[in-house]
């Protein structure tokens, strides 16, 4: 016995649903292609403030979360202050 | 009696100790001893936030008083050290960093080359640089010479508590440059605090010697006290040493008991 899953056909002209693995803080996650940076931040509940967001070693500004399309094999890290000395 | 203010990059400040925010028993001790320290400038590092992100050690900071001033310890390379400074000033915390470039694990001594690399860098860019150095004074200039807002020698090891283990040298190091000295690492109690002042430090930086501390809140208030004494000590101008007595009530005048 065979289990079919539904899916809905997709949209005429819209892009069927591809996932991407990226690490996030060294954890491997699966996200939808298409994701933007603000994407990811929002997936995860991530607050904005006093927070940074670094794509592959280079420092992503705030101003272009939303330009930023995240691509499968990125490595993001995403970071804030601590108690430190 | 008169004082001037510590001046780092151009911005003035009242207290000349900087305190950490690391190894605290609760964070609402912290607020406290950061409180009871007077400072004006507090560390903080820059670590992944854990997922999903929850309390921040930034509600426990009131930013609009207090300067915050990102480190980059744990960085082992000056490439690491710069990026990590980025990521500080991309997340707001400032443009004054405070600049580790470590060489070594067990002793967490700098790594001068990739120290005073980095501080060229940061400094072209803009950043105020505070570097975490050892206590050679031809470092220290050499770190002057790169754009260091200020130099900050160790005392001893990071959290070792050893006190100033070398005085003469921070005394050289305090002739060598014009820039801000400022003794980091290796404070272990207030008096330790008082003697780099005593020698003429601009400032004293510790974490541990106060969150470590059976009573971080009472250490935070020691620690003030000391170096305001020690500043005070040094404006005043102690006197010299000698090796036998010299009395301090006059010889003559003395009543005859002489039968």
């Amino acid at each position: 016995m065979t289990t079919s899953i539904q899916t809905a056909a997709p949209m005429e002209g819209a892009r069927p649903f591809v996932s991407i693995t990226i690490s996030v803080n060294g954890k491997p996650m699966e996200i939808a292609a298409g994701t933007t940076v603000e994407g990811l931040l929002t997936l995860l509940n991530v607050k904005r403030e006093y927070t940074a967001v670094a794509v592959n070693r280079d420092i992503t500004p705030k101003s272009t979360y939303t330009a930023v399309t995240l691509s499968d094999g990125d490595k993001v890290e995403i970071v804030r202050p601590m108690g430190g000395g | 009696m008169y004082d001037t203010n510590l001046v780092l990059g151009g911005k003035e400040f009242t207290s000349r100790l900087i305190v950490g925010t690391g190894k605290y028993s609760s964070l609402d001790v912290m607020r406290d001893a950061h409180e009871a320290s007077g400072t004006e400038i507090i560390t903080v590092a820059v670590r992944r936030v854990s997922l999903p992100s929850g309390e921040s050690i930034l509600d426990y900071i009131d930013t609009k008083r207090f300067t915050l001033l990102p480190n980059t310890a744990g960085c082992y390379t000056a490439d690491e050290a710069v990026r990590t400074c980025y990521l500080a000033r991309e997340a707001g915390l400032g443009e004054m960093v405070k600049l580790e470039v470590i060489g070594d694990q067990r002793t967490l001594f700098p790594d001068v080359q990739g120290l005073l690399e980095a501080t060229k860098t940061l400094a072209r860019d803009g950043f105020i640089v505070m570097p975490y150095s050892n206590d050679d004074p031809v470092m220290a200039r050499k770190l002057q010479d790169a754009g260091a807002a200020c130099v900050m020698p160790l005392g001893a090891p990071i959290g070792s508590g050893l006190g100033i283990r070398n005085p003469y040298n921070i005394k050289i190091i305090l002739e060598s440059v014009t820039v801000p000295v400022i003794v980091d690492a290796g404070v272990g109690t207030a008096s330790d605090a008082a003697i780099a002042m005593e020698l003429g430090c601009d400032g004293v930086l510790m974490n541990t010697a106060i969150a470590g501390s059976r009573d971080a809140v009472a250490m935070a208030k020691a620690m003030k006290l000391a170096v305001e004494a020690g500043r005070l000590a040094y404006k005043a101008g102690r006197i010299g040493k000698k090796l036998y007595a010299t009395a301090s009530s006059p010889l003559e005048g003395l009543p005859d008991w002489t039968s």
